[in-house]
């Protein structure tokens, strides 16, 4: 009676955690994604190289200078986003005015430079992070890992707090302002430029803050941010980048469509979010919570 | 005109290739009101782009308070204390009707209040939550002036208020905007609508070709009639 | 000025017929499928508007339809080529009609999305051999005996014909009143729709035609180097072939081609960099979009009509 198509419960509910754990970057990422996209009509194709470095920056802070997991969780993406920050005023304020791919190309290109030397200092397999909170708790129908119960929590309250951040405070109305008509919102009196950067910073950040509570579950790599950027992609196609609880909803769902698929029929658990991309794209090319331009 | 207020010289402006004002100047003195009139195409929402710092490239003059503004940001001249209010108006529709008004930040002190601002517009109290572009053409009309009330700017630049409203709502307008300059605020205004311009205005400037061509003030309006006529082409 | 592109044309084919006598074949071989790759590529850019983020999908299918028909199936390498093209372009029109329903950023994104799908399935599938690929496709003799490609130098001038016959058949479709349509659909979506013409259609056309190419590209390349591997399909290659074309010049008709030759030169000279090759092709997109947008034929071209007009 407690067989779903005479699958063990706590094998059903172990995937389904470890789907709702991926689906916590999905989210974290297309999330920041589609925040950068708003503001700079740049989609951040350095985004997962980013969320890489956030869990290279927690690693090398724990090994060479002792800095606990806790504190790399604030100061990793400040570093992480202090770079994005640099790289906006660099590289990416010069070419707004172009078509959108160009941004696609450039930080294509970035992503390339950043993961090609890492590969080449640190090579390519990976190094563990010990878990900040042993241990776990016996729930009854399965075994939940302490640090991975955090890990779901945590980005809740992530994707929770950027949500209100946009849509509910001052700020955030600067941000949605912006997006929509930038001359007006600096011809009254709003350092637009400045407000770009700030929201490329905080979308690298939080890629880098996803990095950070992932360098403990996988392995921190140079290219563990590579393949997880591309599902991004396809989390964003699905969801439409117009909304941020689209965004969020849209990331965990599919994080737990995944682990279902990988309980029902394990082959398809790589490729079934884009089999979900392709279905959307037939019934509503928009995205699902996406408006048609 | 003991106060002057803007003084604009020589002001030539392009978007992209195209030159659109070949030397424009006027003055306004603090607490006027004072129109910009002509046909379509003559210039007159440039200008206010122009002063505001949002068009393509700017020569000349413009000075604020005497301060030189030409080859400033938008920000920095919104700053200054000039507020702008589009003629598309501009709401942002991912914002409710109070955040679109609380939008503006406050850039002096002077500003009204924004109970000040919901005792004049009424409606907009009533619909504060609601999304700012699902609101009436007058509405979202008045939206866009009163967000602009709380900054203590204290030149406004409005562009066709009353373009395709109602005759009601262009009435209340127009009372508010005299309630405005009775309040201190000086008002530089775009008109298509001459007889809506000729009963609130101070003094009138004609534009013609991105130039402007003529200067009417309020008491010479009653003779200067037919010359007008020519000018608008009504 | 038209004799004079005759001549430029001619001089190049005389080159390309010579080359192998100076240069090494196999990497010419290699550097003319890339060539052709990025031909097809360019295909959809330049006349459909539509970049491509996943074109390494038909590429790298290409290769392992033609090295299953070979290897596993014995059959001849004529069937392994039609085999690539007929596949490749069979997965075009399933991606492609689903891709076209959004353009822009969205396309790229979606047809990179749908290439990271095929490379998962290739990862898993039993025919692809997964993370070994397939080794050692057999080099069989072409029509029947007549042709002995065995030899490195005549599989250069079937590689050569190859190419030609892919870009002849680009210029042809280019230049045909279907060509004019898509670029009408290209610049201007809406007024092509109301003059009646159904541009889901003719997108679709290009985005299969694109697809094909890049098959028959990625089917030659298997003959050539005799394996197929996850590399010809994963998300790397894709963006492989959009540095190609930026390289050359994005849009332009011979920029792919002299792209895909600077590109696979620098590869093989860079090889012992290991891991530093992809930070310098990633330098390389960072500086072409920053300062060099119109790539090497579009900035030579500048450059020969500033000097043009100084003298």
């Amino acid at each position: 009676m407690l067989d779903i198509f005479s699958i063990p419960l706590p094998a059903l509910f172990g995937q389904l955690l470890l789907g709702l754990i991926n689906g916590a970057f999905y989210a974290m990422l297309s999330l920041g994604l589609a925040v950068i996209f708003g503001m700079l009509n740049v989609i951040n194709f350095t985004h997962g190289a980013q969320y890489m470095l956030g869990a290279f920056a927690a690693w090398l802070m724990l090994t060479n200078l002792s800095i606990p997991f806790w504190a790399s969780l604030v100061l990793a993406p400040l570093i992480v986003g202090l770079f994005g920050v640099v790289i906006e005023r660099l590289f990416l304020k010069r070419i707004y005015h172009l078509d959108h791919l160009y941004g696609f190309l450039l930080t294509f290109g970035m992503a390339l430079v950043i993961e090609g030397l890492f590969q080449w200092r640190w090579g390519s397999s990976g190094a563990p992070y010990p878990a900040p909170i042993p241990g776990g708790y016996n729930l009854g129908f399965m075994y939940m890992p302490a640090y991975r119960g955090f890990v779901v929590l945590a980005a809740l309250v992530i994707c929770l707090a950027t949500w209100y951040g946009i849509e509910r405070t001052r700020l955030g109305a600067y941000l949605r302002a912006a997006t929509e008509n930038p001359t007006l919102v600096r011809a009254f009196g709003i350092n637009v430029p400045l407000l770009i950067t700030l929201t490329y910073g905080l979308g690298v950040g939080l890629a880098a803050l996803a990095g950070v509570l992932a360098a403990p579950i996988q392995q921190v790599s140079a290219l563990m941010g590579s393949n997880l950027v591309l599902v991004v992609f396809a989390v964003v196609v699905i969801g439409g980048m117009g909304s941020i609880m689209g965004s969020i909803i849209t990331g965990f769902g599919l994080g737990l469509i995944e682990g279902f698929t990988k309980v029902v029929y394990p082959p398809a658990s790589n490729t079934v979010i884009f089999v979900v991309m392709a279905l959307v794209l037939m019934v509503k090319p928009a995205g699902l919570f996406g408006q048609t331009k | 005109m003991h106060d002057l207020l803007l003084k604009v010289e020589n002001l030539e402006a392009w978007y992209g290739e195209s030159h659109v004002l070949h030397g424009v100047g006027f003055e306004i003195g603090r607490g006027e009101l004072v129109t910009l009139l002509g046909r379509n195409g003559a210039g007159k929402t440039t200008t206010l782009r122009s002063i505001m710092g949002i068009v393509g490239r700017r020569k000349g003059s413009i000075r604020f308070d005497n301060q030189e503004t030409v080859g400033r940001t938008s920000d920095f001249i919104a700053r200054l204390g000039i507020a702008y209010c589009p003629e598309e108006r501009g709401i942002f529709s991912s914002l409710n009707v109070e955040e679109n008004l609380l939008l503006p930040p406050v850039v002096k002190p002077g500003g009204m209040g924004i109970k000040e601002i919901y005792g004049l517009f009424p409606n907009l109290e009533e619909r504060r939550r609601s999304q700012g572009t699902k609101l009436s053409g007058g509405e979202q009309q008045m939206l866009a002036i009163g967000r602009i009330l709380r900054t203590g700017a204290n030149l406004l630049l409005l562009d066709e208020p009353t373009e395709g409203l109602a005759p009601v709502i262009v009435q209340r307008i127009g009372d508010i905007v005299r309630q405005l300059k009775q309040r201190g605020f000086t008002i530089l205004l775009v008109e298509q609508n001459f007889h809506f311009a000729a009963t609130i205005a101070d003094r009138h400037y004609v534009m013609e070709d991105g130039r402007v061509v003529d200067m009417i003030a309020a008491a010479d309006v009653a003779q200067s009639i037919d010359k007008l006529q020519t000018y608008l082409g009504v | 000025m038209k004799n004079q592109r005759f001549v430029v044309a001619a001089g190049l084919i005389v080159l390309a017929l010579i080359a192998p006598m100076v240069v090494y074949p196999v990497f010419l071989m290699t550097a003319l499928c890339f060539a052709l790759f990025a031909c097809a590529f360019n295909l959809l850019l330049g006349y459909a508007g539509l970049m491509s983020f996943g074109h390494a999908m038909f590429f790298g299918m290409g290769g392992y339809f033609f090295g299953h028909v070979v290897k596993a199936m014995g059959l001849p390498p004529e069937a392994g080529l039609i085999a690539g093209v007929a596949g490749a372009a069979l997965l075009g029109l399933v991606t492609g009609a689903l891709a076209i329903r959004r353009q822009g950023i969205y396309f790229a994104m979606i047809t990179l999305a749908f290439a990271q799908m095929v490379y998962f399935f290739c990862v898993q599938a039993p025919f692809t051999h997964g993370e070994d690929g397939l080794q050692g496709i057999p080099r069989r003799a072409l029509l029947g005996g007549l042709i002995p490609i065995e030899n490195d130098l005549v599989l250069y001038y079937v590689v050569l014909a190859i190419f030609l016959f892919g870009f002849a058949a680009i210029y042809r479709f280019t230049h045909s009143p279907f060509g004019q349509v898509l670029k009408a659909i290209r610049d201007n979506e809406q007024r092509a729709l109301s003059l009646g013409y159904e541009a889901d259609r003719y997108k679709l056309l290009a985005f299969v035609l694109s697809a094909a190419l890049a098959g028959l590209a990625g089917a030659t390349k298997a003959m050539v180097l005799q394996f197929a591997t996850l590399t010809d399909v994963s998300a790397a290659m894709s963006g492989e072939v959009v540095l190609m074309a930026l390289v050359g010049g994005l849009g332009t008709n011979t920029g792919p081609v002299l792209g895909a030759f600077v590109i696979v030169a620098m590869q093989n000279y860079l090889a012992s960099f290991g891991e530093f090759v992809l930070v310098i092709q990633g330098a390389i997109f960072v500086v072409i979009v920053m300062a060099f947008r119109k790539g090497l034929v579009g900035e030579i071209g500048d450059w020969l009509k500033a000097r043009r007009k100084a003298s």
